[in-house]
């Protein structure tokens, strides 16, 4: 019996549906609502918010019925934290450096700190292959497709 | 109907061989291939990265180079199958099963060249398939008001949902919340901003962009970082000369091939179901009819040629709804439609009239790249095989500046990336719950298109619902959704005997740490 009431992964699942669901009805009913004859713009938000929050329910129900054993943990067995805040960091230092540097900082950094989060990565391979995509990127994107990017914002290359 | 439908091809073919037009199919195919060889990097993924690219380009060259990318990553997919046992591409997962045991007995080299001559079967079915029957579908379609756009929608929608992989309560989830996403911005009618939170970057709506690379990129790299197995290469060792299948194999190969391609044609013509679930049936098919079923799985030579026919006829009837419905079986499909959208054509049955370069064009293209894709492959498999072994720790960060610079370049605008970074960890957090992203996109793709005809059905009806019900051909769509719904309630009750079987050779499958969402 208690089995049961251990938190399953479904029931975050679920959970979230209806969070998510409950949400984009709430915000829905800001909208004029209208009729059916002439909808407002808050018709669809309201009824996909409805839909979505039953289905989150019917989710974490289905889940509360089945006897399968389920693993209850949300995180993966071997959680890469590090890895992950390298993958977040890198977009994040793309968008600062790229808008106060330029194109070359941002690139750069991105890859530098990507690749860090990898187990097997040193400083020096990081480094290499961030010079690497560097050169190719600016060769691609600045010479050949010439997107409007400054290398490096102040200096005129 | 048949002669129109060959001065058609023949002008196609005019278009396709321009030489501009030439080269961007040949570059599309080749990066198709590269990434399908490459374990980790999927076809949506690099059709969203390729895409902000082709905004300069005429549609035609764009539209050819993507769809090239889409079936060339099919050819190169399954050599990561066959060779290293790893089914990063969900189509050619199935192929494995045969494919290694084959590579293990050191026929491998066959093993790929059968590969490549069901595919290329598979996909010219696939095309001819295509010539005839969308002209066909199109006059079916012009009949089409407001009402029966919405109800084949929602079969597209739901099919899409529930007859992927995982759950389908959970596909359903997704679909709805794609088309949630898709309302984020001003509304069509009332230019009342929706969803923005006060946030002017949102009020054009969100990215498509953002939301595949998000979705596709980020959340997968997060889910696959020092997650990936060591590539064994032990086996992988195959040259020109071993690819030629003797005849006893050809002969071996022969009707599989020809049941693949005719399963995997059906499965294109009904939306939602994509190359994956065609090379999963036609591979139990063929294992059920074998005289010598025992054979599968330990190396049959049948089990490598049906499922890839299959897989290749389906991706390319896949293009029929996409094109001359506006309906797309899958994801990559959903992204090739927002190419269109975004190059100024509206998809749908008007399509290949007003676009005829586009549609024929693109056709044409399609056996062009099929050509170019043998020819890459056979005296270019020392390459592809030697690109297997890149590790992951150099793939990713690489591709990590593509996602970031191929955002920006869309808009040129910083905002997009960090829109990008939001979804990619929204959409890790869904993976871990089990959620699989590819509706996220259908949904956000079709999503504007399908509350523009539902209200406009409802304005028409003046409010009165039964206009669904009352006009046949909506109806004959809705009784499909039903059809799906209750099949789907079937076999949840069914669920110990049914799901075992249908699992069976899921199982046998070897579980894959990356990509497998990218159906």
């Amino acid at each position: 019996m208690q089995d049961r009431f251990r938190l399953k992964r479904d029931y975050y699942a679920g959970g979230l549906m209806v969070l998510l669901g409950v949400g984009a009805a709430v915000t829905g009913t800001g909208y004029k609502f209208g009729t059916l004859a002439r909808m407002g713009p808050g018709f669809m938000p309201v009824m996909l918010g409805i839909v979505l929050a039953f289905i989150g329910v019917l989710i974490a129900g289905t889940a509360l019925g089945s006897s399968e054993p389920d693993d209850n943990k949300f995180l993966p067995d071997n959680p890469q934290w590090f890895g992950w805040l390298c993958i977040i960091g890198g977009p994040i230092l793309f968008i600062i450096l790229g808008q106060y540097g330029g194109m070359i900082p941002a690139v750069f950094a991105c890859v530098f700190v990507c690749a860090l989060g990898d187990k097997t990565a040193t400083y020096k391979s990081s480094l290499v292959l961030a010079a690497g995509v560097t050169v190719f990127g600016v060769v691609l994107f600045h010479y050949l497709l010439s997107i409007p990017f400054p290398l490096l914002r102040g200096v005129n290359l | 109907m048949i002669s129109t439908a060959i001065t058609d091809l023949w002008y196609g073919f005019g278009v396709a061989l321009e030489p501009h037009n030439l080269m961007y199919c040949f570059l599309g195919v080749l990066v198709g291939n590269l990434v399908g060889v490459l374990p980790g990097m999927g076809p949506v993924a690099t059709i969203s990265i390729l895409l902000p690219l082709t905004f300069g380009m005429q549609p035609v060259p764009a539209i050819l180079m993507l769809s090239g990318v889409y079936y060339g990553a099919q050819y190169g997919g399954a050599i990561c199958s066959i060779l290293l046992n790893l089914p990063c591409h969900p189509p050619h997962a199935v192929t494995c099963l045969d494919g290694f045991p084959l590579t293990k007995q050191g026929k491998g080299g066959t093993a790929l060249g059968i590969t490549i001559i069901a595919a290329f079967i598979g996909a010219s079915f696939g095309i001819t398939e295509m010539v005839f029957l969308a002209p066909f579908l199109v006059k079916m379609a012009l009949e089409f008001g407001p009402a029966e756009v919405c109800s084949l929608m929602l079969v597209g929608l739901l099919a899409g949902s529930t007859l992927a992989k995982g759950s389908p309560l959970k596909g359903i989830a997704m679909t709805v919340l794609g088309l949630l996403v898709g309302i984020v911005g001003s509304d069509i009618e009332t230019g009342q901003p929706r969803f923005t939170f006060g946030v002017t970057e949102l009020f054009d709506g969100v990215e498509i962009i953002a939301l595949a690379l998000g979705m596709f990129g980020i959340a997968e790299f997060m889910n696959s970082i020092n997650n990936t197995e060591t590539v064994d290469m032990k086996y992988a060792k195959v040259g020109i000369s071993d690819m030629f299948p003797s005849k006893a194999d050809l002969k071996l190969a022969f009707w599989p091939m020809i049941r693949g391609t005719i399963l995997g044609s059906l499965c294109a013509l009904i939306p939602g179901t994509g190359p994956t679930i065609a090379s999963f049936v036609s591979y139990a098919t063929e294992k059920r009819i074998s005289k010598t079923p025992e054979r599968f799985g330990h190396g049959a030579i049948e089990g490598v040629a049906c499922p890839e026919a299959s897989t290749h006829s389906s991706v390319q009837g896949d293009f029929i709804p996409t094109m001359s419905l506006g309906i797309p079986g899958d994801t990559a499909m959903a992204l090739l439609l927002g190419a269109l959208i975004i190059h100024g054509i509206v998809p749908g049955p008007q399509l290949i009239s007003q676009h005829a370069d586009i549609f024929w064009g693109l056709i044409a293209s399609f056996w062009i790249g099929n050509i170019l894709l043998v020819i890459l492959n056979v005296p270019m498999i020392g390459l592809w095989v030697k690109l297997l072994s890149i590790p992951y720790r150099y793939l990713y960060p690489s591709a990590m500046f593509f996602v970031c610079i191929g955002v920006y370049a869309a808009n040129n605008d910083m905002f997009q990336v960090g829109e990008t970074l939001v979804i990619g960890i929204v959409g890790y957090v869904l993976l871990r719950l089990d959620f699989h992203p590819a509706p996220v996109l259908l949904g956000f793709v079709l999503g504007p298109r399908f509350e523009e005809n539902f209200r406009r059905s409802l304005l028409i009806s003046r409010g009165d619902l039964t206009t669904f019900i009352d006009r046949p051909i909506s109806a004959f769509f809705l009784l499909i959704c039903l059809v799906l719904i209750v099949a789907q309630i079937y076999v949840w009750l069914r669920k110990p005997r049914v799901v075992a079987k249908e699992q069976a050779i899921e199982t046998q499958v070897p579980a894959t740490s990356y990509s497998e969402v990218a159906g």
